[in-house]
């Protein structure tokens, strides 16, 4: 009998440990299949954030090094450039990566740092109970904001991809979520990508990953799908927002 | 005859670093250690290493971090105001328990302070610094040529402790030249590195973390650190003395202000005193007992420090009152001179230390 699904020999057999429709654990199924498939466990290094995010490292079968809030970035920076036949990656969570970490992530894309980063972007802190995030929709309540997110009080939405696509060291930014079968497809076809840009040394390259938190939303996991359908994607539209052929260096 | 090259501090730190097998360099400028940067960023090159500038001194430590814990050896150096920014990095590096060093050429504080000399870093350096139960190694040169020495014993401690050290020096010492002999000491042989992350081969995986959500193994990761500051105590204290073994003063102080007491001690002799210097080496471990042994043998201790007392602490604890300890310190990179030092030690002895 043809074996047509199976468990990404990467992922190790260990259920996760997530919140009921968290989309962390096809976000994470999705990076251990293109490791297999790109042949490249035995030279990959995750970096580790803090937050939810924080436990792949007990999930995916490759050496991980974890750090504290926001410093993954940087933290991946000293990996690669002491073993830059690796391949580094970083997974963060919006407070991490968008909040206490902007400044690693800005100049880790400017410097075109040769490594790939995944933003699991649910628009809230999760691990710390729902409080607000850089990416918190605007009239979104949250712990932090019982009454909607008001820009004039809370600021805007970060779009980072958008932010990150300007700087000339990033070579491929994509935003994608993980709602349907086809966005799926395309969400694993943009993670192969974004490895294959690092590995062809072109740049630095992120992956937004739109993802429902029904915990802190409040929702079950069918309206959280819902809602993200209905209020991230049009703030947050997915697609490929830069693809860059050339080594970093050459643009100029 | 081995050949004496003039170097300033800075350089002679960063070129001992070199020699040392450091390969990998992430700081952010800041005087006055910024001769450190400006020299690995051509000498690392050199050698096939790596000099980065980092954005910021945050970025700059967890950058030493992600080196460290490829198994590396690396560095950082700042002063003052950028070395409580790394505060974060280093609790995380001494948790992870990976080796680092990093040199503190202090200035004077508190905030942004200036940039003259001073030693008003002590508690950060040798009392952990950032938060959570974990100590640094720290060593406090007080010459070019200590500087040199005292690097290649950082990279060697780093290893063998698994801790980051810091250099504890300061903007006179880095700003100062002095002839120097890179001497590369033998060391016993360190324990390969079995632990680091470098892509997991055909092998298990490894992970490097700086957290355990469980209070058992926290609380068993703490005990193991207690367990390892202990055999740095019993192995690798370090101090120096200097001058009449059996002083009527003992005059204690540490990097800076142990060669400024030197002079102080001769000076001293000159006028008939029977004066002796202890200088701490090493700060952490703090070598407490041979300093209780020598301050026995005095009238009193004097403690002289480019602070308002912070080392004091240790050496009070260390004689545990049975000898009366005074103090002498200046701050914000005021510098204290030997004629008045041996001035306090003549008002001492004159008032008879002992009533």
């Amino acid at each position: 009998m043809k074996v047509v699904f199976e468990r990404p020999k990467t992922l190790l057999e260990k259920p996760f440990t997530y919140c009921p429709g968290c989309h962390h654990g096809l976000a994470q199924r999705l990076i251990a299949e293109v490791i297999d498939e790109l042949g490249i466990a035995d030279r990959t290094i995750g970096v580790g954030p803090i937050g939810c995010s924080v436990y792949i490292y007990e999930f995916i079968d490759v050496d991980f090094v974890v750090g504290a809030h926001g410093r993954a970035p940087a933290i991946a920076t000293g990996i690669k450039r002491a073993l830059p036949d690796r391949v580094v990656f970083s997974y963060q969570g919006d407070g991490d990566i968008a909040a206490i970490g902007t400044a690693e992530i800005i100049h880790v894309a400017n410097r075109g740092e040769l490594i790939t980063a995944f933003f699991v972007n649910n628009a809230v802190f999760g691990m710390t109970g729902g409080q607000m995030a850089p990416t918190t929709l605007v009239g979104q309540k949250t712990k932090t904001t019982p009454l909607g997110r008001k820009p004039e009080v809370h600021g805007f939405p970060f779009r980072l991809g958008e932010c990150l696509s300007v700087a000339e060291g990033s070579a491929y930014i994509a935003r994608v979520a993980l709602t349907r079968p086809q966005f799926i497809r395309q969400a694993k076809e943009c993670i192969r990508r974004a490895f294959l840009t690092q590995i062809e040394k072109k740049g630095f390259s992120l992956v937004e990953i739109l993802s429902p938190c029904p915990t802190n939303w409040g929702m079950s996991p069918k309206e959280a799908v819902d809602w993200l359908e209905q209020h991230m994607i049009p703030y947050f539209p997915l697609g490929e927002l830069k693809v860059k052929e050339c080594l970093p260096h050459e643009a100029l | 005859m081995e050949k004496k090259i003039l170097m300033r501090g800075n350089e002679a730190v960063a070129e001992a670093a070199v020699r040392a097998g450091c390969r990998l360099y992430f700081g952010y400028p800041i005087t006055p250690q910024n001769e450190i940067s400006e020299y690995l960023s051509f000498r690392l090159p050199q050698v096939g290493g790596v000099f980065l500038q980092a954005e910021s001194e945050v970025a700059a430590i967890h950058m030493v971090y992600g080196a460290a814990a490829t198994g590396a050896r690396v560095m950082t150096s700042s002063s003052g105001p950028g070395i409580s920014l790394m505060q974060e990095g280093l609790s995380c590096i001494a948790a992870a328990e990976l080796p680092c060093v990093v040199v503190n050429m202090s200035r004077g504080g508190p905030g942004v302070g200036n940039i003259q000399p001073a030693q008003s870093d002590y508690f950060q350096a040798v009392k952990g610094g950032g938060h959570g139960d974990y100590r640094l190694i720290v060593l406090a040169p007080s010459t070019v040529q200590e500087l040199v020495d005292l690097t290649y014993r950082a990279f060697y401690l780093a290893d063998k402790y698994r801790n980051p050290v810091e250099i504890l020096g300061d903007g006179m010492l880095g700003q100062m030249m002095e002839p120097v002999v890179f001497r590369e000491p033998e060391f016993p042989p360190l324990p390969p590195k079995d632990w680091a992350v470098r892509g997991k081969g055909d092998g298990p995986r490894k992970w490097i973390v700086c957290l355990d959500l469980d209070p058992k193994g926290l609380e068993e990761l703490n005990l193991r650190l207690q367990k390892k500051y202990r055999k740095l105590e019993e192995e690798d204290v370090d101090y120096a003395t200097f001058g009449n073994p059996e002083p009527e003063v003992l005059l204690v102080g540490f990097g800076t202000v142990g060669r400024i007491l030197r002079s102080v001690v001769r000076e001293g002799e000159k006028r008939g005193l029977k004066l002796a210097l202890f200088r701490p080496i090493t700060l952490f471990p703090f070598p407490k007992r041979a300093l209780q042994e020598w301050a026995r043998k005095a009238r009193a201790v004097l403690v002289v420090e480019m602070n308002l007392g912070q080392m004091l602490e240790d050496v009070e604890l260390a004689v545990q009152g049975e000898v009366p300890v005074f103090f002498l310190g200046h701050t914000g990179g005021v510098i204290p001179t030997v004629e008045e030092i041996l001035e306090y030690v003549c008002r001492l002895l004159r008032k008879g230390v002992r009533v």
